[in-house]
């Protein structure tokens, strides 16, 4: 079976727990705070004020410049404040805060189930309405989708890939989401193709998933323009580089290579059926799928949640928070941040909310490095987390720049395997953050 | 609410490995070597067994709380390992007061001065067993004749290697089954080949250890006796002979499986461990063939620990992207 060429390691998925629960509709919250960074690049700029009316997919927030993204109201009420407010790791963020009054749609959106397939418009313009409506990558990374289908000048896109891998494990959205609106992602995936002119797609999906792929498989039939690629169920096969290999074979090179270097686009599974929402039925990015899982969680969930809810609501529908240590965990157990404000409201890249409780919330003691080679084994990108801490602790950035830092993809391969509990990842990632740093100011000097 | 909020950067998850883990998989892994010994050899080689594992721990634990005044960390189980493997490099009838020794050497010099488990730069057990050779070189090299019933009697026979160096061996008639079942003499932990490859795939099983070094140590010496049986013998069924006494004969498989892939003095990438394995290989022929001693396995494998710092320098692992 098909998989990326290096590393890579095998948790456990633990995906039994939400995986069989339907996508359930949660209820709207009564206010909501909306962050205006949603995403990667410049924050959003407020377009209302306190004492605005506003609808359900109305613009609240404008992107700020090319690298940045649309907001739109999740509910309807009045502004009551644009103002800064906690965010999920207790620090002070811009956030406008909408108090509900009932839920009046936005005109323009199409409400109805009905699927339209039909889509004749011009590239362009599939990416200005993809612009509009402040798609950003579901898959937790929150690229603008847009600044992704702009291809640059002198570049050629040659397959689209649609990133169904989910290979964080506990996770179940974007799973639920190909079983059930397979229809609109095919049709989101047709419409991606349209947009960055190609005529091949692979929708690739972990082996632990064969009910998607078969019901994938079903939808797209005997049409040959999509192929629903089965991948072997192993982390990080979702990473975009890991991805593109194991569907095309091609190594995306070091940074500062793009994968359209390589002729390859990849957007996730939930952000094409988000393309179909917005092209085809007018409608903002104001929800999303939210799973709620942990081993402790009494009723594990799929959820239908509007931005701005807050984390806390959502666990309380799932049966609330046990008592003790707990670690609640924006994302999954391998890339997610943990949450120090359970009041944070949920936003366009929260695919999941995972709780871990008792020792599973802790870390584990360090020990001295045994010099196993497990992390250089486990390494996707095959690089030395070993020597790269080492080196981040006696603050080397020299020595990690020519050690290739800057490939690291921070998918936590290396300190899961590690039998000493080296914090391997944190050292890693301040090295790289701070060797990406001394580049640029590099580059700035030039 | 009665919660206590745990916040730490990702990843929240963690595999099943743990140092106690990878080393109690490695005494499992010896296990049947052993049980081959004592019913080879009898019960002086739990005597043996006992007293260097019991060294090893109790001195480790003693320079940890008494001289570094740091944590005891006895409870990693790398102590049990060294003795272990220690006493199994060791003839079954030495003299308990030796292996005391070869402990002191293995923790008290090998291991624990240079900053205790993962700084050492040799492998602790092996560096003790080559201090023992030289220091003790009667009672080191007088292997008792193994018994199949469980007996050992007084005679102190010659190990296949060292025979072979005085060609005694008449090397058409050497009882493979013997190599491979443990019929023959030597360190008790490396009579049996067999025992040794059930632990080998134990290792491969539980995914301790890669492949890389056992077979890049074991396929050059093959290799490498198959071109010497080449040049030097006629008969074409000693072409085939020669390479499979080698692998058979001596520290072979021990050193291939157990003592080259210490974690600790072993390279870091797949391409260092081939590197590493071959050097072994290579070394341990030239000393079987060339040196004054019968055995080179357990020097070889010293001699490639002093060339990891330098193999972790230089090779790299692929990366990922890398133009070619």
């Amino acid at each position: 079976m098909k998989t990326f060429p290096i590393g890579g390691v095998h948790p456990s998925d633990n995906k039994q727990w939400s995986k069989g629960s339907a996508i359930e509709i949660m209820e709207l919250p009564d206010v909501v705070n909306i962050p205006l960074a949603q995403h990667i690049g410049a924050p959003a700029t407020a377009i209302v004020k306190k004492g605005d009316k506003v609808v359900v997919g109305q613009l609240i927030a404008e992107a700020t410049g090319f690298m940045s993204a649309n907001i739109h109201a999740p509910i309807s009420g009045t502004v009551t404040a644009v103002d800064l407010q906690p965010n999920g790791q207790g620090l002070r963020q811009m956030m406008i805060t909408i108090k509900r009054e009932d839920d009046i749609w936005d005109e323009a959106i199409d409400r109805s189930e009905t699927l339209v397939s039909e889509c004749n418009l011009e590239p362009k313009a599939i990416i200005e309405k993809i612009k509009a409506a402040g798609i950003v990558g579901m898959g937790g990374a929150t690229f603008p989708t847009h600044v992704k289908l702009s291809i640059p000048e002198g570049k050629k896109a040659e397959i689209l890939i649609i990133n169904g891998v989910e290979c964080e494990p506990y996770l179940t959205s974007d799973y639920r989401t190909m079983l059930e609106r397979g229809e609109q992602l095919i049709v989101g995936t047709r419409i991606l193709m349209r947009a960055i002119g190609v005529t091949n797609a692979v929708i690739g999906v972990e082996a632990n998933k064969p009910d998607a792929v078969a019901h994938l498989q079903k939808i797209v039939g005997t049409a040959t323009d999509i192929k629903v690629q089965m991948l072997k169920t192993q982390y990080p096969q979702g990473g975009e580089k890991q991805l593109i290999a194991a569907v095309t074979g091609r190594q995306v090179p070091a940074p500062p290579a793009l994968p359209i270097d390589v002729g390859a686009v990849v957007c996730n599974a939930s952000t094409a059926v988000a393309v179909y929402e917005a092209v085809q039925k007018n409608k903002p990015l104001i929800e999303r799928v939210v799973t709620v899982t942990g081993a402790a969680v009494a009723q594990p969930k799929n959820l239908l949640t509007r931005f701005g809810t807050p984390v806390e609501a959502l666990i309380a529908k799932c049966g609330g928070l046990a008592e003790g240590d707990v670690k609640v965990i924006n994302g999954g157990p391998m890339m997610g941040r943990a949450l120090s404000n359970i009041a944070m409201p949920v936003m366009k890249g929260c695919s999941g909310i995972t709780i871990m409780v008792g020792q599973m919330a802790k870390r584990g003691v360090e020990s001295p490095c045994i010099k196993c080679a497990k992390c250089v084994e486990a390494c996707p990108m095959g690089l030395e987390p070993y020597l790269l801490s080492k080196q981040a602790r006696k603050k080397a950035w020299d020595a990690m720049e020519a050690n290739d830092i800057t490939s690291c993809i921070e998918c936590g391969c290396c300190q899961f395997t590690c039998p000493a509990n080296i914090p391997l990842l944190d050292f890693v990632r301040l090295g790289k953050q701070t060797v990406m740093g001394i580049i640029r100011a590099r580059n700035m000097k030039k | 609410m009665a919660n206590r909020f745990f916040v730490s950067p990702a990843p929240h998850a963690h595999s099943d490995y743990s140092t106690s883990r990878l080393m109690g998989d490695v005494v499992i892994a010896l296990l049947p070597a052993l049980v081959v010994s004592v019913r080879v050899f009898g019960w002086s080689v739990l005597a043996v067994t006992a007293v260097s594992i019991a060294s090893c721990v109790l001195l480790e634990f003693l320079v940890q709380k008494y001289l570094v005044k740091g944590p005891v960390t006895v409870n990693n189980l790398s102590a049990v390992v060294t003795g272990l493997l220690l006493a199994m490099n060791l003839p079954a009838n030495i003299p308990l007061w030796i292996v005391v020794i070869g402990a002191i050497v293995a923790i008290g010099v090998a291991k624990m001065p240079f900053g205790g488990l993962g700084k050492n730069i040799f492998n602790p057990a092996l560096a003790a067993r080559v201090f023992l050779l030289i220091a003790y070189p009667v009672q080191m090299t007088s292997f008792p004749t193994p018994s199949v019933e469980g007996f050992t009697d007084a005679y102190s026979g010659a190990t296949m290697l060292g025979a072979a160096k005085g060609h005694l061996v008449d090397f058409a008639s050497f009882d493979v089954a013997g190599m491979f079942t443990g019929a023959i003499g030597g360190s008790f932990g490396e009579v049996s080949a067999l025992a040794l490859l059930l632990g080998f795939a134990y290792l491969l099983m539980r995914r301790v250890i890669t492949w890389h070094i056992p077979v890049a140590v074991l396929g050059t010496m093959a290799v490498f006796a198959t071109i010497f049986a080449g040049i030097r013998f006629e008969d074409p069924s000693m072409h085939l002979l020669f390479p499979l006494f080698h692998l058979l004969a001596g520290g072979a498989m021990l050193g291939a499986i157990f003592m080259a892939t210490d974690y600790v003095t072993s390279p870091m990438t797949t391409k260092g461990m081939v590197i590493y394995g071959i050097g072994i290989g290579a070394i341990t022929m030239c000393i079987r063939l060339w040196g004054a001693y019968p055995e080179g396995m357990s020097f070889a494998i010293l001699i490639m620990n002093s060339v990891v710092p330098l193999i972790n320098k230089y090779v790299k692992p692929k990366r990922f992207g890398a133009v070619k």
